[in-house]
């Protein structure tokens, strides 16, 4: 199997304001991470809130450059402070970003705003482009009525399959998703999770997967990759991590896995009973 | 009597393509002490509800309700005024999408102690240090670092964590938490619901939690509303809706959960729709 992308020692740094004395400092956000991925898989990338995983995110996707290490699309090192990548490197790899809303331009309709990439990068006619970007809503779960709708005019959860269509609509080789289901229902996100297990059976995508929700990851996932304060503290397969979690943190991620268990309600009902009656006795 | 009574609320929006019916003919109230948790799909209206509570939907929005009032009194009919007295101090949101709700040109801390300082009427040094001090309650690390720190400069768990200290640091009668940890591991989400429930003892504050995650709403609702196109499909409390869910929707949802995929795929509603009218 082809390795499509690789990390080695990959660093990130970032300066920050100081502490009360003001002054700015310099902090490690990634500590030296090395990973690969073949084609046709998904690595999940899971940790605790600023662990830096959308900090990796943004560096596979060539958004954002490492400050040290090295990075291999298809064999070959990338480096985008040196080169700014392609119009053939940017339709191969795509990126869905935590925060949708912020990455919709407000003055753009959605029917252009699917539409854009295809403009930017291909010589696919307008009436095609059209078909393409309205199929691409049906396929997320939204509707031609949404075409000439802007972004404020959407749920966020709307906006978040907005921005997955968007990075669809290349067809990329390697797409990197920060949270891309994290304010979906559980039927839409079952919706998005077949659709990109589709796409990825069908042209054989890569993905980059971060998410906080273990059953997710535990649906999607090939590896997983357990970050904590910038270092991988956890790799491997899916079976290895959810057979036998390792490190402390992913431990703790499991025990704290909300119940939905009727007799664990029930003992919480009783609970806030008792707490209450307390109060106004 | 309810703290926060609405009935009927019905909400369309203006589009080009004609008139489109966001909110249709929803009941939503909730005592003081209470937990509601709102769920449902996608696109069901639940922001935009609430957004209407707030005054806070664009001006293509017509709201129309039957009834709807805070503490026994209209807030449809309420001025400017009155209502700015009432949002952001009496009532608060915790906005579903945190990094798009703060200003990306000021610092957290600005912003939070502007808040403090105009809501609660708090000198510089006191919004400071009660600034610092929310942060500490939601479990910003750094936090002295992070009240200097961008909103970009922040993870979007950290982001979301300064909204929810935003909305509570006015103590609020009641607080609408939209989605409020979607973006936060288990570990920090317990945290943080641990939190809100603590405030809503301690001072009987009032909470509607609107959530996608059926574990949340285990762990902390007393009251739960399933909506679903617009409309309200049932209400019941949390023990009878897990035990004994009535409406085909809500059933859909509790085995909608990824643990329960068969093989490849996972359930979605529709499959478990036709599944239930093949029965
Ligand atoms: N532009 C920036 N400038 C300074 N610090 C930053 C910047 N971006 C991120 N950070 C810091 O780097 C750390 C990692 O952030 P990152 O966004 O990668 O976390 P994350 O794992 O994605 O968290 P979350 O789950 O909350 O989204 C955080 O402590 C954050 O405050
Ligand atoms: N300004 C607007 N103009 C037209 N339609 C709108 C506008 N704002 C929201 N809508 C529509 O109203 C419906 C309800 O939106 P709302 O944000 O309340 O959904 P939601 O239940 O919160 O969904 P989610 O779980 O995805 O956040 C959606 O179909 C949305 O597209
Ligand atoms: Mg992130
Ligand atoms: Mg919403």
């Amino acid at each position: 199997m082809s390795v499509v992308l690789e990390g080695r020692g990959i660093t990130r740094d970032y300066h920050v304001p100081g502490g009360l004395f003001g002054g700015a400092k310099t902090v490690r956000a990634l500590k030296g991470i090395d990973f690969k991925v073949e084609k046709g898989k998904t690595l999940a990338i899971v940790g605790e809130s600023g662990s830096g995983k959308s900090t990796l995110g943004r560096i596979v996707a060539l958004i954002d450059p490492a400050t040290g290490g090295e990075l291999l699309i298809d064999g070959k090192p990338v480096d985008i402070t040196k080169a700014r990548p392609g119009p053939g490197m940017r339709s191969r790899v795509q990126m869905v970003f935590q925060n949708p809303y912020g990455s919709l331009n407000p003055r753009q309709k959605i029917g252009n705003v699917l539409m854009e990439p295809l403009v930017i990068n291909t010589k696919i006619p307008a009436a095609e482009r059209r078909e393409r970007a309205e199929a691409m809503l049906i396929r997320v779960g939204l509707g031609p009525e949404h075409f000439n709708r802007y972004p404020h005019m959407f749920s966020g959860g709307q906006r978040q399959r907005i921005a997955i269509a968007r990075a669809l609509m290349l067809n990329p080789a390697l797409l990197v998703l920060d949270e891309p289901v994290s304010a979906l229902d559980l039927s839409v996100q079952a919706q998005v999770l077949n659709l990109l297990a589709d796409l990825q059976d069908e042209f054989g995508l890569t993905y980059v997967f971060v998410s906080h929700d273990l059953s997710v990851v535990r649906y999607i996932a090939d590896e997983v990759m357990v970050i904590s304060q910038g270092e991988a503290v956890e790799q491997g397969s899916r079976e290895e991590v959810f057979a036998n979690p390792r490190h402390p943190y992913t431990r703790q991620l499991f025990a704290a896995t909300p119940v939905t268990d009727v007799e664990a309600i029930r003992a919480r009902v009783a609970r806030r009973k008792a707490a209450r009656g307390a109060v106004t006795a | 009597m309810a703290l926060l009574n609405i009935r009927n609320l019905t909400v369309r929006f203006a589009t080009a393509t004609g008139s489109f019916t966001a909110v249709d003919g929803v009941d939503v109230s909730v005592d003081r002490g209470e937990v509601l948790a709102i769920v449902g799909e996608s696109g069901s209206g639940k922001s935009v509800s609430m957004l209407a509570v707030m005054g806070l939907l664009p001006d293509t929005a017509t709201i129309t309700a039957d009834e709807m009032t805070y503490d026994g009194r209209d807030i449809s009919n309420m001025t400017r005024a009155e209502r700015r007295r009432l949002i952001g101090r009496e009532i608060t949101m915790i906005f579903q999408e945190p990094v798009a709700s703060l200003n990306p040109s000021f610092t957290t801390g600005f912003q939070i102690e502007e808040v403090l300082r105009v809501n609660l009427g708090l000198s510089k040094r006191e919004a400071r240090a009660r600034a610092l001090d929310l942060f500490r309650a939601v479990g910003i690390p750094e936090p002295e670092e992070k009240l200097r720190a961008y909103p970009h400069q922040m993870s979007g768990g950290q982001c979301q964590r300064v909204m929810i200290a935003m909305a509570i640091a006015s103590k609020p009668r009641l607080l609408i938490a939209d989605e409020p940890t979607t973006a936060l591991d288990v570990t920090i989400q317990k945290q943080i619901l641990d939190l809100l429930m603590k405030l809503q003892e301690e001072y009987g504050m009032a909470l509607i939690l609107i959530t996608h995650d059926m574990g949340v709403v285990a762990e902390t609702a007393d009251r739960v509303v399933v909506q679903y196109k617009g409309r309200k499909m049932e209400e019941a409390d949390v023990l009878s809706l897990f035990e004994a869910p009535q409406h085909p929707y809500t059933r859909a949802l509790l085995s909608a959960l990824p643990e329960n995929a068969t093989g490849d795929r996972l359930p979605t509603v529709s499959d478990y729709y036709s599944q239930e009218a093949g029965r």
